[in-house]
């Protein structure tokens, strides 16, 4: 099966995810080309040598959807490939739906899994799973991280370049920095985080005694960073940070799949959850199925006897 | 200003899912179901939009089964001035491409300025629908806004990237947007507003577009990978398990 792999730079560097495409396509593509936007002296490299469809970002800058839609779709014309992937990032999960769009070919977002000849995909925030039948001869897909075996290689890739003539409504004025931390939660050891289960602000207090009490930081999970009761420096997941500490603490925390990508390399994870089902449950040691706020408390009383 | 705000229904994910007979969806029966949350912030920031611009007309658009209103009903009490209900009895045998498809029959007359989806929805996950539609339309598009301003005829947008990092993006109308957590703070409908919006309108279209690129050929729960000791009951109980859980692993 011919597979087309979109690589993905940002400020003339390439990003890693890449090999994890790569490695996933292992499972069932014979045939590799790769396409990409960035700089000749920072190419991919894998094990085989590969087509590299390659256009220069001082031509065509940042990430702009109109740019790279109209090169890829060269590309795939060209090569007319079963299968494109992108990594589910702000990158792939931009520019995949429109290439579906262009080529009115099916498309399946944040894939986990291949399976049985198939591609599962995530559903009700990670609860349940899903795999679809699809129609015509070629599918679009984004990767959710962590689907693939990252695979690495030292040969570079064969460049073909390749230009487009397309004019943008679309300005790319800049990027804008994140905000300076105010604590690094990657050197934390204990970890104790908040989330939406708190239910208001006043109890993210609960949580941070919890955390002294174990001498952790306080993480958090989006949702109360995106409501002002904790900062942007302790959100972890795909937007915050992404922390490995020796304990975890997810405290009404769900276990959606953009939060588990920040902390699923933690040593151990203590969930505290109303809900038995939550998918936070696949990857803690311990889940405590309770009310967090009344919990706590309790908890706290008994590490101090 | 001509502007359009597209937003589904979906379950309570807290809601205890069961799998269908047919395996294509789960069982509807005792599940609560709610505005997708992504698109909360979508009609805010429309009805924010709207607000500012006193000649405007808002209007909120949703594909699915009767029960489908409710969402609409809360977009009108939020503020949209009126609402188009795309009747479809199993929404969740349609694609995000038939889905946009529908849209785009409804709207590609309509001399949109701004549309405004949410960023993806919370079942499905799939991100789709609003770039499609934009596609579909010919206009240009921006996904995972965190940030709108409006200045005569320019949008300028913040996209928001990996570990907080920022994109920022202007274009000018007709454009759409779709919408990301955290982008504003949606209001709650007050009583008097619920009342307005039992007034308002809510044109009813039938959905005729069949043509599905994916369907859902299963779903089901994953296998609990070792997974975690589940544990319940008295919370003194617990935390003294939790504390023991803590000695053993060296970790109090
Ligand atoms: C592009 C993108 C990037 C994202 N980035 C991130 C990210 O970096 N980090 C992140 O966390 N999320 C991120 N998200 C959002 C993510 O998808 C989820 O919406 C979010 O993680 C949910 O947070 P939560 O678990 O706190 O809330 P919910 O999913 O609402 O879960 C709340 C949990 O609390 C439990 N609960 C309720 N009451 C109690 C109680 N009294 N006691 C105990 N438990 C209780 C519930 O059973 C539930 O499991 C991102 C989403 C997108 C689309």
């Amino acid at each position: 099966m011919k597979t087309l792999l979109v690589a993905e730079y940002r400020e003339n560097k390439l990003l890693e995810s890449i090999y994890e495409c790569y490695g996933f396509t292992k499972q069932f593509a014979s045939d590799i080309v790769v396409f990409g936007v960035g700089i000749s002296s920072d190419l991919p490299q894998f094990d085989r040598n590969v087509k590299f469809y390659f256009a220069d970002s001082s031509k065509y800058g940042e990430y702009n959807p109109d740019f790279h839609k109209s090169l890829l779709i060269k590309v795939i014309e060209k090569e007319k490939p079963e299968i494109v992937i992108f990594s589910h990032s702000s990158f792939g999960w931009d520019l995949a739906p429109r290439i579906s769009a262009l080529l009115k070919a099916p498309m399946l977002t944040e894939v986990v899994e291949y399976k049985d000849g198939t591609f599962v995909m995530p559903l009700c925030n990670n609860k349940l799973r899903r795999v679809a039948k699809t129609s015509g001869s070629q599918i679009v897909i984004t990767l959710q991280g962590g689907a693939g075996q990252s695979e690495k290689g030292s040969v570079t890739p064969e460049l073909v370049d390749i230009d487009a003539d397309v004019v943008s409504k679309y300005n790319f004025v800049g990027y804008e920095e994140a905000e300076k931390k105010d604590v690094d939660l990657t050197k934390a050891n204990i970890i104790v985080s908040a989330g939406r289960g708190v239910g208001k602000k006043e109890n993210i207090s609960i949580v941070e005694s919890l955390a002294n009490a174990l001498g952790g930081e306080l993480g958090s999970s989006r949702p109360v960073v995106d409501a002002g009761w904790v900062s942007h420096s302790r959100q972890v997941g795909t937007t915050g940070q992404t922390v490995s500490p020796k304990l975890y603490v997810a405290c009404g925390i769900s276990g959606a799949i953009q939060h588990l990508a920040g902390m699923k390399k933690s040593e151990k994870v203590i969930a505290i959850n109303t809900d038995k089902d939550a998918p936070i449950g696949e990857v803690a040691d311990l889940l405590v199925v309770a009310d967090l706020n009344q919990f706590i408390p309790v908890l706290i009383e008994n590490l101090k006897k | 200003m001509n502007i359009l705000v597209c937003v589904k229904q979906v379950a309570d994910m807290e809601a205890k899912f069961k799998v269908a007979p047919d395996e294509k969806w789960f069982l509807e029966d005792d599940i609560a179901f709610k505005m997708n949350e992504y698109d909360e912030y979508a009609v805010e920031e429309a009805v924010k939009f709207r607000e500012s611009m006193p000649d405007s007309n808002l209007i909120v658009l949703s594909i699915g089964a009767e029960r489908v209103k409710e969402a609409i009903k809360k977009a009108l009490a939020m503020g949209c001035d009126s609402g188009v209900h795309i009747k479809h009895d199993k929404e969740y045998m349609l694609d995000s491409y038939s889905k946009a498809y529908a849209i785009y029959e409804y709207a590609k007359d309509k001399n949109f300025d701004i549309i405004f989806t949410g960023m993806q929805s919370q079942d499905r996950g799939s991100a789709q629908v609003g770039i499609i539609l934009a596609e579909l339309l010919g206009i240009p598009s921006v996904s995972t806004i965190v940030s709108f301003k409006y200045e005569s005829g320019e949008v300028e947008v913040k996209r928001e990237l990996e570990g907080g990092k920022k994109g920022v993006v202007k274009l000018k109308t007709p454009a759409l947007f779709t919408c990301q957590l955290g982008l504003n703070t949606p209001r709650y409908p007050t009583l008097p507003n619920i009342m307005k919006a039992k007034k308002k309108s809510i044109e009813e279209i039938e959905f005729s577009y069949s043509g599905n690129l994916a369907e859902t050929d299963k779903i089901y729960f994953p296998e609990k990978k070792g997974g975690a000791m589940i544990i319940e009951g008295d919370p003194k109980e617990l935390a003294q398990k939790v504390v023991a859980f803590l000695k053993d692993n060296g970790l109090a």
